[in-house]
This record gives structure tokens, C-alpha cells and sequence, in this order.
């Protein structure tokens, strides 16, 4: 027994899979998690309800306003990257069936606490309760079942991956309508029903997340898929050896796929914090509110989608030639959005984000595989977590510069039509560093591979 | 078939009827909501 090892079901040790064990039973077991935790792209529909908690049809005086409800979601957002960041080692360690009864509690006690932040109308309860500790549950959840996923995939870990990382993109699916289903039961003329709304989901998540943990396995020391044999000469950038966590920073290769992360995600995130607006405003009379709503949910579809078909791509073409395809066509696609405005085609801007969105999906399902190709198997887990502070950064990055840009290029006098243009260049720009960065990438120096024994040198 | 056999595919089932549900649900109405774009 580790030391690490308590004898409780929760320890790596009992969730070793017997012979016989269906590998495809995992993904089901990851995306238990991954479907729970992808509420937090729904968040937004309980920002208005919280804002006339007290005044019911419309805000009161001591109501909360919407700008002090966005931070419920940022702070959400920063403990995704710190504890992603700080919990990779640990999970590492215990393995995915403790991490994800963690998240489990984290995510569904966020709820609970937050639902008495509602009860008791303190917002700083529920910063601590969605924000902090919903957070934590957020970053832990993430990253729980990828290193597993790549373990049990090792033929196709792009596929594996993007399965998981593609349910994050779902679960806003199933949370709005649940959300606003729940909270039209529990609200009457005087009483709005966002508590009863938390702690029904928080009670459901924790259940459903549970099940993932218990579903999930690690397979045996030496498993192989039948019939694969692994690779034992290295070929471009996919490595046969490991770096460890400790060794993953001080490499170019870290920083350099940090970056192309952070560019991929501050050119997507941006346009979809916008997207409604964006559409109106282009096409100014032809694309109503309802409309531009459902824009939103197509980019959503295909943001969701775009996590499986690239990642699966990424398995046969390669992880390098994959982010060059995004920044390429990324940069086509930005560069020609304003002619679609100009020219009056809906279907073409349509067309355009559609496919932007899929990549940007895309980039966050195919990084873990990258990262396995580039510093093996043993700490992906851990090193995807500390990738992730990029995501961090672009989340705050990307909606500042399309919002600040635009309101520059209207105060100068720009029409609204034409107000993205510049935007939507200096995101192609962007795309041309994220593209050279692709490009830098070559296989990590041997001095800071692992040595046979399990050390870091 | 073996009795393992059987009770893999019957996990799987139930598994992935347990994930897919819910998430095809929520893309069914999610595409529903994006149709308003077209009519």
C-alpha cells in the first residue's frame, strides 16, 4: 500500500481494472464529470433572476446589480486555473477516482453554499460558494480524467480526450434549459426560485459526478490496447519518453504551447462573449434578438462538436498540423468576416464563426494530446493543469480587447456595422503568432527526459 | 457469449445511455433555439 493509499475505495489501488474490463466504459465515467462541471458556460442565466431577488419583477434598491454578478463567474473561472494549476501533482498521486469525488463535493457543495447565500441575500457567500469553492470543483473536475482517458487510448488519445473535453462544451446544453425549467417550478408571483433552483442542482451534480467516480478504472501497470504495440522509436514530435512536472516549465516547449493555447482561446472567447451582439450589429434589421440567440446556440453546437472532430482529426494528421490548420484558416476566416458584413451574406458570417468556433473548441481537445506527444505519458495530467493558466488569461484577455476595441472604434465615429473590422484583424493577428509559436515547436531536449528509473534528471 | 462479456455490454449500455441522454437532449434543444436564425 502507498502512502498515499488509505484502503478506502477512493484510493488508486481499488480502482485498478480487472481483466476483461471494457476500456469504452471510461469515457462514459468522464463525461459524468465533464457534463456536470459545463454548467458554468450557463451561469449567466441566473445572473438576471439574482438581480430582482428581492424587488421580484424588477431590481430593487438592495438588489444586486449584474456587474457584481459577473464576478460570481470570474472568480469561478480563476480558481478553474489555480486549483487545475496547484491539483495536477496531487491527482497525480492519488489518481482520478479521489480527484473526482473531490470536484463532486467541491461543485455540489458550491451549489449548497450558494444556495444559503441566496437565502440569507449575502453575495460574498456566494462568491465563496459558486466562486471559490465551485471553482476548485471546476479545475479538479477538468482535469481528472485526462491522463486516464490517454492511458487507456494510447492509439488515439486525440479521440479519447476530445470525447471528455467535448462533454465541457455540452453540459451548458443541458444547464440552461434545466436551470430555467427549475427556477420556473420554484418561483410564484412573490418569490424567486434560485435557492430551491441550487440546491436541486448542486444535490443532482454531486449524484451524477459521483457515478463517474465510481465508473471510472486505471488500467493495469503494462495494459496495452490487443493488438497495439507501442511505438519504440520516436517519431517528429510524438516522444516515447517522460519529462517530469518539475522539468515540463523550464522547457521552450511548455511556454511555447502556453502561448498557442492562450491565442487560440483569446480569438474564440471573445467573439462568443459577443456573438449576440456582434450579429445584430452587423446586420443591422435582418438578424433580430431571437435570431442572434440562436446564433449563439449554433456557435455553441459547434463549439461542442469541434472538440471531438478536431481532436479525432489530430490522431491522423498530427497535433502540430492540426493547430496549423486552426491558425491558418483561423486567420483566412478572421480576415474575411468584415466582407461578409459589407457584401449583406448572414449565410457566409454564419458560415465563418461556425467553423471559428469549431476550432476553438478544438484547440481546448486536442492540447492534452499535444502535451502527451510532447512530454509523455507520466505527468500530463499535472503539466495540462499548469497549461491551463492560459485559459485564464485568455478568458480575461479576449472579451476586453473585443469590448474595448469596439467601444474605441464607436466613440471615434465608426458606424456599428463596422465596428468589429478592426477587431476581427487584430484577432488574425493574434492567429499569425499563435501560428509562428506552432510553427517553433520541435521534440523536448534530452537532458530533461526522465531517466529509466522513474527520476528526473 | 461469456458472463463477462454480457455484463460489459450491458455496463456500456447503461453507461452511455447515461451520458447520452441528457446530452442529446440539451442538443436537441439547443438546435431547436438556432433554427430561429434561419425562420
Amino acid at each position: 500500500m502507498s502512502m498515499s493509499d488509505s484502503g478506502s475505495w477512493l484510493d488508486r489501488s481499488h480502482t485498478v481494472a480487472d481483466a476483461g474490463f471494457s476500456r469504452w466504459l471510461v469515457p462514459p465515467a468522464a463525461l459524468c464529470i465533464h457534463l456536470c462541471i459545463g454548467q458554468a458556460y450557463a451561469f449567466s442565466v441566473f445572473n438576471l433572476p439574482m438581480s430582482k431577488l428581492l424587488g421580484i419583477t424588477a431590481s430593487a434598491a438592495d438588489d444586486w446589480n449584474l456587474a457584481s454578478l459577473g464576478w460570481i463567474f470570474s472568480i469561478a473561472i480563476v480558481f478553474l486555473g489555480l486549483s487545475a494549476a496547484f491539483g495536477g501533482t496531487w491527482l497525480d498521486r492519488v489518481g482520478p477516482r479521489k480527484a473526482m469525488a473531490l470536484a463532486a463535493c467541491c461543485f455540489g457543495g458550491g451549489f449548497l453554499v450558494s444556495a444559503l447565500g441566496v437565502y440569507l441575500h449575502q453575495l460574498w457567500i456566494i462568491f465563496l460558494g459558486y466562486g471559490v469553492l465551485g471553482g476548485i470543483g471546476l479545475g479538479l473536475g477538468y482535469i481528472s480524467p485526462v491522463k486516464t482517458l490517454i492511458t487507456w487510448f494510447p492509439d488515439r488519445p486525440g479521440m479519447a480526450t476530445g470525447m471528455a473535453i467535448m462533454g465541457f462544451g455540452g453540459g451548458a446544453f443541458i444547464a440552461s434549459p434545466l436551470s430555467v425549467y427549475l427556477m420556473k417550478q420554484f418561483s410564484s408571483p412573490t418569490h424567486i426560485g434560485v435557492m430551491e433552483t441550487f440546491v436541486v442542482l448542486g444535490i443532482i451534480y454531486f449524484i451524477f459526478m459521483m457515478i463517474g467516480a465510481y465508473l471510472v478504472r486505471v488500467p493495469a501497470d503494462g495494459w496495452t490496447p490487443a493488438g497495439w504495440t507501442a511505438p519504440t522509436t520516436q517519431t517528429a514530435l510524438v516522444t516515447t519518453h517522460n519529462v517530469h512536472i518539475d522539468n515540463a516549465l523550464s522547457t521552450p516547449q511548455f511556454w511555447l504551447l502556453w502561448g498557442v493555447l492562450c491565442l487560440n482561446v483569446t480569438a474564440g472567447i471573445g467573439v462568443l462573449g459577443q456573438a449576440s451582439a456582434m450579429s445584430q450589429e452587423m446586420f443591422p434589421g435582418r438578424i433580430t434578438p431571437a435570431a442572434a440567440a440562436g446564433f449563439v446556440g449554433l456557435l455553441s453546437i459547434f463549439n461542442m462538436v469541434g472538440r471531438f472532430f478536431w481532436a479525432s482529426i489530430s490522431d491522423f494528421i498530427g497535433r502540430k498540423w492540426t493547430y496549423a490548420v486552426f491558425f491558418a484558416l483561423g486567420i483566412a476566416l478572421y480576415a474575411l468576416v468584415p466582407s461578409t458584413g459589407k457584401s449583406g451574406s448572414i449565410a457566409l458570417f454564419v458560415l465563418f464563426y461556425a467553423i471559428i468556433l469549431s476550432m476553438y473548441g478544438g484547440g481546448f481537445a486536442t492540447i492534452p494530446a499535444y502535451l502527451r506527444d510532447v512530454f509523455g505519458t507520466r505527468y500530463v495530467g499535472a503539466i495540462h493543469g499548469r497549461l491551463l493558466t492560459a485559459w485564464s488569461v485568455a478568458g480575461v484577455a479576449g472579451p476586453v480587447l473585443v469590448n474595448y476595441i469596439r467601444q474605441y472604434q464607436i466613440d471615434s465615429g465608426v458606424a456599428k456595422a463596422d465596428a468589429y473590422t478592426v477587431t476581427m484583424y487584430i484577432m488574425a493577428g493574434l492567429l499569425v503568432v499563435g501560428f509562428v509559436l506552432n510553427l517553433l515547436m520541435k521534440p523536448v531536449d534530452q537532458r530533461f527526459y526522465m531517466t529509466a528509473d522513474g527520476a528526473k534528471k | 457469449m461469456s458472463d463477462s462479456t454480457q455484463d460489459n455490454s450491458t455496463k456500456l449500455v447503461l453507461s452511455w445511455a447515461l451520458v447520452g441522454v441528457p446530452l442529446l437532449w440539451g442538443f436537441y434543444l439547443t438546435l431547436q433555439n438556432a433554427m430561429a436564425l434561419f425562420w
